[in-house]
Order: C-alpha cells, then sequence, then structure tokens
C-alpha cells in the first residue's frame, strides 16, 4: 500500500511553499503550541514540489487568520495559506509583509534600548518591500542581514 | 500648529515648516531668555529632568529656560541617587516621573531610550540625547544658530568637520541641512567619513555634497561646524594624535577664510578648536551654547500648549 508522507488534514490550515528549512522556525514564529499545546501539528522538510524543495506545515482544526500568518513573511516570504474545510481548500492566500514587524526580528544594535530588559518587545517599521528593508522602531538602526536576526 | 502634547524624539519627526516656526518661537524668547524681560508662561507647570547620562549645557540651559518661563523642575542628574540603582527599569521610572510632571526631558546612554519613553509616558517626552542616538534640541539650536548669525540657514555652504562617522548628531543636523537646500562640504579622515547612507539621502534631497579628507581651505565656507574626534575611536593614541592635530582651527587656518565666517562647535571641545580662536568675530560657539535656552524654552511652550 502506498503511504503518503504527509496526510491530508480535513479541517485547518496547510502552510504550504515554506523556504526549506524553516518550518520549525515558522512555527516558533507562530507560537502555535505555546498558546495551544494540544495543537495537532505535522510538518514536511525538504519536500520536492513543482517548484524545487519546500517545506509544509499543517495545522489541524484551526484555521490562521491573515495578520497572524504575515508574520512568517519575513522567512517564508513565497509561503501560501490554505485553509481546508472537509479536505477541500475553500480559501488561499500568500502572505503579505506586515508594515509593523513586532516580536520576531532583534534589533542588531547592542546598544539598543530594545536589547536590555525593558517590558517591551523589538519592533521594526518596513521601509520598503522589495528589497525588504526594515528599521528598528526605537533606535531606527536598519539590519544588513534580517534572517541572522530572527529571535 | 498645535504641538500641545506632542513628544520631541528626533528632528525627523519634525516638517521643515514645523521646524521654522520652533525658531520664529524661540526669536521670540530671546528676551526672557536674556533676564530682559520676565514671564509667568509656565507658571504651575513641572518639568521633570531626568539625567541617566553627564551633561552640562543640555541640562543647564532646559532647567534655565523652564524657570525663565516660571515654571518648576524636578529630577536628578545623578542616576545613583535614585532606584534605577536597585535595578527599576526605565520604563518604570518614565511612568513614575510622569505622575509628578507635565513634560519629562531626558538623557539616556542607549539609542532609542526617548522613543520607549514616549510610548509609556502620557506627558510629552523631550530627547535631549539617546546614546549615539539624537539630539534633537542641538539640532534646533544649530539651525536657530545658523539663521539668527548669517540672516537665514538657506543659501550658505556649510561644512561639517571631525568625527562624522560616529556622531548621529551630526547625521541629524545633515538631514536638516538638506530640509534646508543647503549644500555641504564633509570634511573628516576617511575612517571616520560621513556615512554612505547620509550621504546618499542628502543627494536624493537635491542638496550638492562635497567630501573632503584635509581642513586646508575655507575659502568659500560661510559656516564651519566642528565636531570632537573622540580618542576612544583610535586604537593606537599616536594614531589619535596625529589625525586630531590635523583638523585644528588655528588662526592661521582663519586667515584664507571668508570675513564673515562663523565657527560652529556642540562643545565640549579638547583641543579640536585653539583657543585664540575665541577672541575673532569667527567664534559663533558662545552664542550657540546661549541659543539653548531660547530653543527649549519654545519647545517647552509648545508642547505645553501655551503658545501654538
Amino acid at each position: 500500500m502506498k503511504e503518503l508522507k504527509v496526510q491530508p488534514i480535513k479541517d485547518g490550515t496547510v502552510i504550504d511553499h515554506i523556504t526549506p528549512g524553516n518550518a520549525l522556525k515558522v512555527l516558533k514564529i507562530l507560537g502555535l503550541l505555546e498558546k495551544q499545546p494540544d495543537s495537532i501539528i505535522s510538518i514536511a522538510m525538504n519536500v520536492v514540489g513543482k517548484r524545487g524543495k519546500k517545506d509544509i506545515v499543517k495545522i489541524e482544526n484551526r484555521e490562521l487568520d491573515p495578520e497572524e500568518v504575515n508574520k512568517i513573511a519575513l522567512i517564508a516570504p513565497n509561503a501560501t495559506i490554505n485553509i481546508i474545510r472537509n479536505y477541500e481548500v475553500v480559501e488561499k492566500r500568500k502572505v503579505t509583509i506586515p508594515d509593523e514587524i513586532i516580536g520576531i526580528v532583534k534589533c542588531a544594535n547592542p546598544n539598543c534600548i530594545s536589547n536590555t530588559n525593558e517590558p517591551i518587545q523589538p519592533k521594526f517599521i518596513v521601509k520598503s518591500r522589495n528589497p525588504l528593508k526594515i528599521k528598528c522602531f526605537y533606535c531606527d538602526r536598519e539590519p544588513e542581514d534580517i534572517s541572522s536576526q530572527i529571535i | 500648529m498645535n504641538f500641545r502634547g506632542r513628544d520631541v524624539v528626533s528632528i525627523r519627526d519634525f516638517t521643515k515648516e514645523e521646524i521654522l516656526h520652533i525658531l520664529d518661537v524661540a526669536e521670540e524668547m530671546l528676551p526672557i531668555a536674556q533676564g530682559k524681560k520676565k514671564s509667568d508662561l509656565l507658571h504651575g507647570y513641572i518639568m521633570a529632568s531626568l539625567f541617566f547620562e553627564p551633561s552640562t549645557r543640555t541640562r543647564l540651559s532646559f532647567e534655565t529656560a523652564m524657570k525663565r518661563l516660571g515654571g518648576e523642575v524636578i529630577g536628578f542628574a545623578i542616576p545613583t541617587t535614585t532606584s534605577i540603582q536597585k535595578g527599576e527599569s526605565l520604563a518604570d521610572t518614565i511612568r513614575t516621573a510622569e505622575s509628578y510632571c507635565d513634560v519629562i526631558v531626558m538623557r539616556h546612554p542607549m539609542e532609542g531610550s526617548a522613543r520607549m519613553a514616549a510610548e509609556f509616558a502620557e506627558v510629552p517626552i523631550i530627547n535631549g540625547g539617546d546614546g549615539a542616538g539624537h539630539h534633537p534640541t542641538q539640532c534646533l539650536l544649530d539651525l536657530f544658530t545658523i539663521r539668527k548669525e548669517k540672516g537665514s540657514i538657506e543659501g550658505n555652504k556649510i561644512a561639517l568637520l571631525g568625527d562624522l562617522k560616529y556622531g548621529r548628531t551630526v547625521h541629524s543636523l545633515a538631514y536638516a541641512l538638506a530640509l534646508f537646500k543647503v549644500d555641504m562640504v564633509f570634511i573628516a579622515p576617511p575612517e571616520l567619513q560621513m556615512p554612505k547612507e547620509v550621504v546618499e539621502e542628502c543627494k536624493e534631497m537635491g542638496v550638492k555634497i562635497e567630501m573632503k579628507n584635509n581642513l586646508d581651505e575655507l575659502e568659500d565656507i560661510d559656516v564651519l561646524y566642528v565636531t570632537r574626534i573622540q580618542k576612544e575611536r583610535f586604537p593606537d593614541p599616536e594614531e589619535y594624535k596625529k589625525v586630531a592635530g590635523s583638523y585644528r582651527v588655528d588662526l592661521k587656518l582663519l586667515e584664507k577664510a571668508k570675513d564673515d565666517l562663523i565657527i560652529m562647535h556642540p562643545l565640549p571641545r579638547v583641543d579640536e578648536i585653539a583657543p585664540e580662536v575665541d577672541r575673532t568675530k569667527h567664534a559663533a560657539y558662545f552664542r550657540q551654547t546661549f541659543n539653548g535656552v531660547p530653543v527649549r524654552m519654545a519647545l517647552l511652550a509648545l508642547v505645553l500648549g501655551e503658545i501654538e
């Protein structure tokens, strides 16, 4: 009997076309396991698809809203979000980079107030989307390599 | 124009028109700043002056500004006498201070601290310097000085000299001067030259920029803005001496300068301007220091809503 690598889900959300190797980071950014420790989640990494390798995350019984999913745009800019109801894709959309990025990227400036124990989360303002340029809300520093600053 | 309740964190928070309005109000404040006229415009208001880092001019001129307008001042200049010593966060210190005052002026060693304080406080926050970050009131008093000394900001050729790389206040000044379409010359040793982004931004704003490594001639310069070259930027003390020596402004250098050239410096200075220059008509730096008072009076009156 042929066995599927990742089984289809009945209801929930499938995040497809995640940049290979980033599925675990995506989960971390979404914080699903912290919010709902009993979530049923399956992960496939380095799956070969039509457009090359990709990661996939499937979350059962939970429809993610666009705002929470857009947080992953920084590390998975080509990801698509599929909302599944009764095994059917009822909605499909691409992630978009939000105007503000909060709590995902750390400021590269060691002397920035956001790198202390003050009760704030690191916050960045998106200056441009293509190419992606962001600026620390607090100290104005623009990280050169955004991916290396992801928390 | 309504400034009531506004924070003053970075010069970039203001448009050119708003900057000009602040300078106009500062102009009106001059007789009061000089002690020639009495005022109780800010009577009944309290300013908290929270200085987590040493300062002479910024703190004293803010406190003078508030008192000249009839207001009261509370605060500290040495944070070791406060609960910060016990590990209290800046956010909590700000929330405590704001319950005792109407406006907060602060200096803090970390970049972004004033922006964070502004997020927590309901009362206006005026940034008196956040680490190597912004120092908007210095920028405003510099613009005020140029306008007062030269009649206008536009139409001058301004040279910025010294440590242009690390001094973020010079970056803000370059941006502000570019708003006024002022052509600039950046004079610095190669290792301390103005960062590329700042140069590009000024050019995009339509101003001409020249970059030089030597302080050899000042022939066509109207304003020479000198900054301190900090010893700690150089690993080798000998190298520092050599560099600092070649950027020293003295009488010999001024021989070829324009008759009405003015020399500015945010102070404190170390060796970059020879004391003999103080006696020349070019020296504007002590007048510049005084200008901190009317400019800060204007800001206090504007953010407290007593002047529109």
